[in-house]
């Protein structure tokens, strides 16, 4: 024999040693004849070649690859079946320095995890994907697989896979070619040497890709699984030259590289002092905290009531927000409901001296009634003696209560008359605080601008406000201003 | 920083930009929606990652992904979402990753309704997912307890290296109280595990398969013994008026709050009653009511749920005391009187005569 040269050593991201393994360690774990061997040394020059050993963070799937960290002497991340996508994306959202390369086989990327890669893929996170496809389940022994080709057997496909039964082999690169954000989509085979030659310039390119700064980079490797073929090697590379490759087909299906756009730079996070602000917790408008209990004793429980669009929960809302500004303890609590037509609305606030159990209104002390159906539903529950504000020229005689003190004006229509009929629940909060004396006017005008973002909707707000106190003052109302203070 | 009034789940997201946080991966689902849209709006002003995902599914594994590369990072959802999320969540418990997830309960099973409840209560306090894992379940009852339980859950998790999950209803998340909220802290330095990409971290393996069955045991084990450490160290309830009572409530998040209005009326009845609030439902506050049934005669569990936290109260006592049973499901949340008239009415003989309860 003559002497040969090595050409091909060892890569330098392969471990010396596979320690992680328990025995055998100077073995892999991979059938005679298996693609997934091939893949890992192609993928680990690539890594060489690049020189990102240190950058570079490996996603492992489910499946025969669940061990790749066994081999490559890189940072390691081993995740849920399919899910590996999903983990690079945020891996690579949050150390975007790092190379993220997702390592997956057919079940695990076009079965259980078809919605992550698609997603991915179409964000076009600037990743890599290593779609290793043998057409079959190997590691779990043998199931179909999404990729397996018609009229191949397989444990549950024991009649040969059926398009009326088991559907046509997925082809995972024509379905991610249909969406805008993929940078390079190829697929490649194992097939011959020279296939394999091919494989080795592909892979390398997906994950240069990554290093300049590229975006979705999937190369898919049609691989061959001697063991659950039940073939010798040599006819299982046959299988993926013949079979394999004409049921998918190699060739580059896009390369997008040289247009793709650069990605924006990420902004520097601002300096810590500055996220308070950034959160809206420094407002500017209420610099002034409330200095120590307020002077009057108060146990409001409030009820809010009418139709959606009534901007009942902005008046629950201005009344917690003044409250809170004159040093009450306060809560707002809405019924919620589904984002549907003609709903109801109502909320619970309450408003008090001392620190509040229960934020829930069940026996109101005020009820600010928008609307008859409010009016009707929460009116019985109203504490004896508590006040009652209506939306109605008169409380409709059978839903009366002499023992509460009611006052029934048509907000709506005065706000028709401001021009804008969507402020009658200012209007009312204007005649309520009129005639009761709560809280004081810059309190609540402090409220209403904090809450109400449009300056044309907080000036006709101030005008519904005095709208409401004007009312009161034409006509008294039998709400003494120390009913209130002590309920 | 002044008080202001915040929206539960608003608040949830400002402590947790406050703590740290710097990546949310979530999906949208009421009631806990104002949680994505408030991330969406302060995370990328911060420097950090707000991605709305395709699924539950996925957002649980970017988690998974924003964990193992050392960020502290959380998600959001509510019972379908979480049920979809509870996959993702083995995993990290068995990766040992540390993140937040906050689950604000609606009405189940199924599609249920978007009504408050708490029957996400077995799927979080038990683990939902596949093997012998836990998360650690804090249990807020007001807006300023979902600010300071979420960033007492950052810290929680980085020192327990576990999933922490902030368990509120419906009506805990869209209420507004005030809130003061502590102040930003540094983004905490990626801890030495996590893989990151560099040179120094490349021998590192975030994993949670473990082959060989003495190795899994090993692992288990080890796992075992932290959650044992949290049961001795981190349970918390909120005791209040228990000192004299004759009747010891029970009941977290929003029934907490109601069960504290009970206590008031019952007592201005002359009913000697206190409340027992569990602030952490797992751990459990076994030792604090345990301690209470020594005093107390009877007590009421009050949930939203057929009997879920019920459950774990009756472990707890193992027979020592009578228990009754306060429920109302499907979106309903009994008033403070409807609760009163029920505690009034279970009780009324016993209290009458005076004599033991008997537990009906």
């Amino acid at each position: 024999m003559g002497s040969f040269t090595v050409t091909q050593e060892r890569a330098e991201c392969f471990y010396d040693c596979f320690e992680r393994k328990a025995e055998l360690q100077h073995q892999t774990h991979y059938c005679p004849g298996c693609g997934h061997g091939i893949v890992h040394k192609l993928l680990a020059q690539a890594i060489d070649e690049l020189g990102i050993q240190d950058r570079t963070i490996l996603i492992s799937p489910v499946g025969c690859s669940v061990f790749a960290y066994y081999y490559f002497d890189v940072g390691n991340i081993q995740s849920a079946h399919g899910r590996a996508p999903a983990v690079a994306t945020a891996v690579k959202r949050s150390r975007p320095e790092s190379i993220v390369v997702s390592y997956q086989g057919d079940g695990d990327l076009a079965a259980i995890g078809t919605a992550e890669i698609v997603h991915a893929a179409n964000r076009g996170e600037p990743i890599t994907v290593i779609f290793v496809n043998n057409g079959i389940y190997g590691m779990t022994g043998g199931q179909m697989a999404p990729t397996t080709p018609l009229g191949k057997k397989s444990t549950t496909s024991p009649f040969g896979r059926n398009q009326w039964t088991e559907g046509f082999p997925v082809h995972v690169c024509e379905l991610l070619n249909s969406l805008e954000a993929p940078v390079f989509i190829e697929r490649v085979g194992l097939g011959t040497n020279k296939q394999i030659m091919n494989a080795a310039k592909v892979i390398k390119r997906a994950v240069e890709n990554q290093v300049h700064g590229l975006g979705f980079s999937f190369v898919e490797v049609l691989s061959p699984c001697p063991t659950i073929w039940k073939l010798n090697p040599v006819e299982a590379q046959r299988f993926v030259r013949d079979e394999m490759a004409k049921t998918f087909g190699i060739a580059n299906l896009r390369d997008h590289t040289k247009e793709a756009a650069m990605r924006p730079a990420a902004v520097p996070p601002p300096a810590i002092e500055e996220i308070p602000r950034i959160l809206g917790l420094v407002n500017g408008h209420a610099e002034a905290p409330p200095t120590g209990r307020p002077d009057r004793a108060l146990n409001l429980h409030i009820k809010v009531a009418g139709f959606g669009g009534q901007g009942v929960l902005l008046l629950g809302e201005v009344l917690a927000e003044a409250g809170l500004e004159a040093g009450y303890e306060v809560s707002w609590l809405p019924s919620y409901g589904p984002e549907m037509r003609s709903g109801t609305s109502n909320c619970h606030v309450r408003l008090s001296s001392d620190p509040i159990d229960s934020p829930m209104v069940s026996r109101p002390n005020v009820l600010l009634a928008l609307n008859e159906p409010s009016l009707r539903k929460f009116l019985p529950a109203v504490e004896a003696g508590g006040i009652v504000l209506y939306n109605g020229e008169a409380f409709p005689e059978d839903c009366a209560r002499r023992d509460v003190r009611g006052m029934a004006l048509p907000f709506s229509h005065l706000a028709d008359g401001m021009g804008e009929s969507k402020a009658g629940n200012i209007i009312m909060l204007g005649a309520l605080l009129e005639a009761t004396g709560l809280l004081e006017e810059e309190q609540v005008i402090g409220a209403l601008r904090r809450l109400v973002k449009s300056q044309r909707w907080f000036e006709l707000d101030l005008k519904a406000l005095e709208c409401g106190r004007e009312e009161v003052r034409k006509q008294p109302f039998p709400m003494a201003e120390d009913y209130l203070w002590g309920v | 920083m002044q008080a202001q009034l915040t929206k539960g789940n608003e608040a949830i997201v400002k402590a947790a930009v406050l703590a740290g946080c710097r990546a949310y991966y979530g999906y949208p689902i009421t009631p806990a929606s104002e949680i994505a849209e408030a991330a969406a709006l302060y995370l990328p002003q911060v420097g950090g990652v707000f991605l709305q995902a395709e699924s539950e599914t996925a957002s649980i594994n970017m988690l998974y992904g924003g964990a193992a590369a050392g960020v502290r990072c959380m998600t959001a959802s509510s019972g379908p979402g979480i049920s979809l999320m509870q996959e993702g969540l083995s995993y990290i418990a068995g990766a040992e990753l540390p993140c937040v997830v906050a689950d604000i309960m609606r009405g189940g099973p199924g599609l249920g309704n978007i009504a408050p409840e708490q029957s996400d209560y077995n799927q979080i306090v038990k683990g939902g997912g596949h093997g012998c894992y836990h998360t650690l379940v804090l249990a807020p009852g007001s807006a300023q307890e979902m600010a300071d339980f979420t960033t007492w859950a950052f810290d929680l998790a980085d020192q327990y290296r576990n999933p922490v999950v902030v368990l509120a209803d419906g009506y805990t998340g869209q209420m507004m109280e005030p809130v003061r909220f502590a102040d930003p802290i540094a983004v905490p330095p990626p801890p030495e595990w996590a893989v990151r990409g560099t040179a120094q971290t490349r021998p590192n393996l975030v994993t949670s398969i473990f082959l060989e069955p003495d190795l899994l045991e090993k692992h288990i084990r080890k796992l075992e013994a932290k959650y044992h450490e949290a049961e001795r160290r981190e349970a918390r309830a909120e005791c209040w008026r228990t000192e004299d009572a004759e009747i010891v409530l029970v009941g977290y998040g929003i029934m907490g709050r109601v069960l504290k209005a009970v206590v008031g009326l019952a007592r201005a009845q002359g009913i000697k009653v206190g409340l027992l609030r569990p602030l952490t439902l797992y751990p459990f506050p076994t030792a604090k009511l345990r301690e209470l049934s020594r005093d107390a005669r009877a007590f009421l569990v009050a949930e939203l749920s057929t009997g879920q936290l019920l459950d774990d109260v009756r472990l707890t006592l193992e027979g020592r005391r009578p228990i009754e049973f306060f429920s109302r499901v499907g979106g309903n949340v009994p008033s403070a009187e409807e609760v009163l008239a029920f505690l009034v009415h279970t009780f009324a003989s016993s209290l009458e005569s005076q004599e033991v309860l008997v537990h009906g």
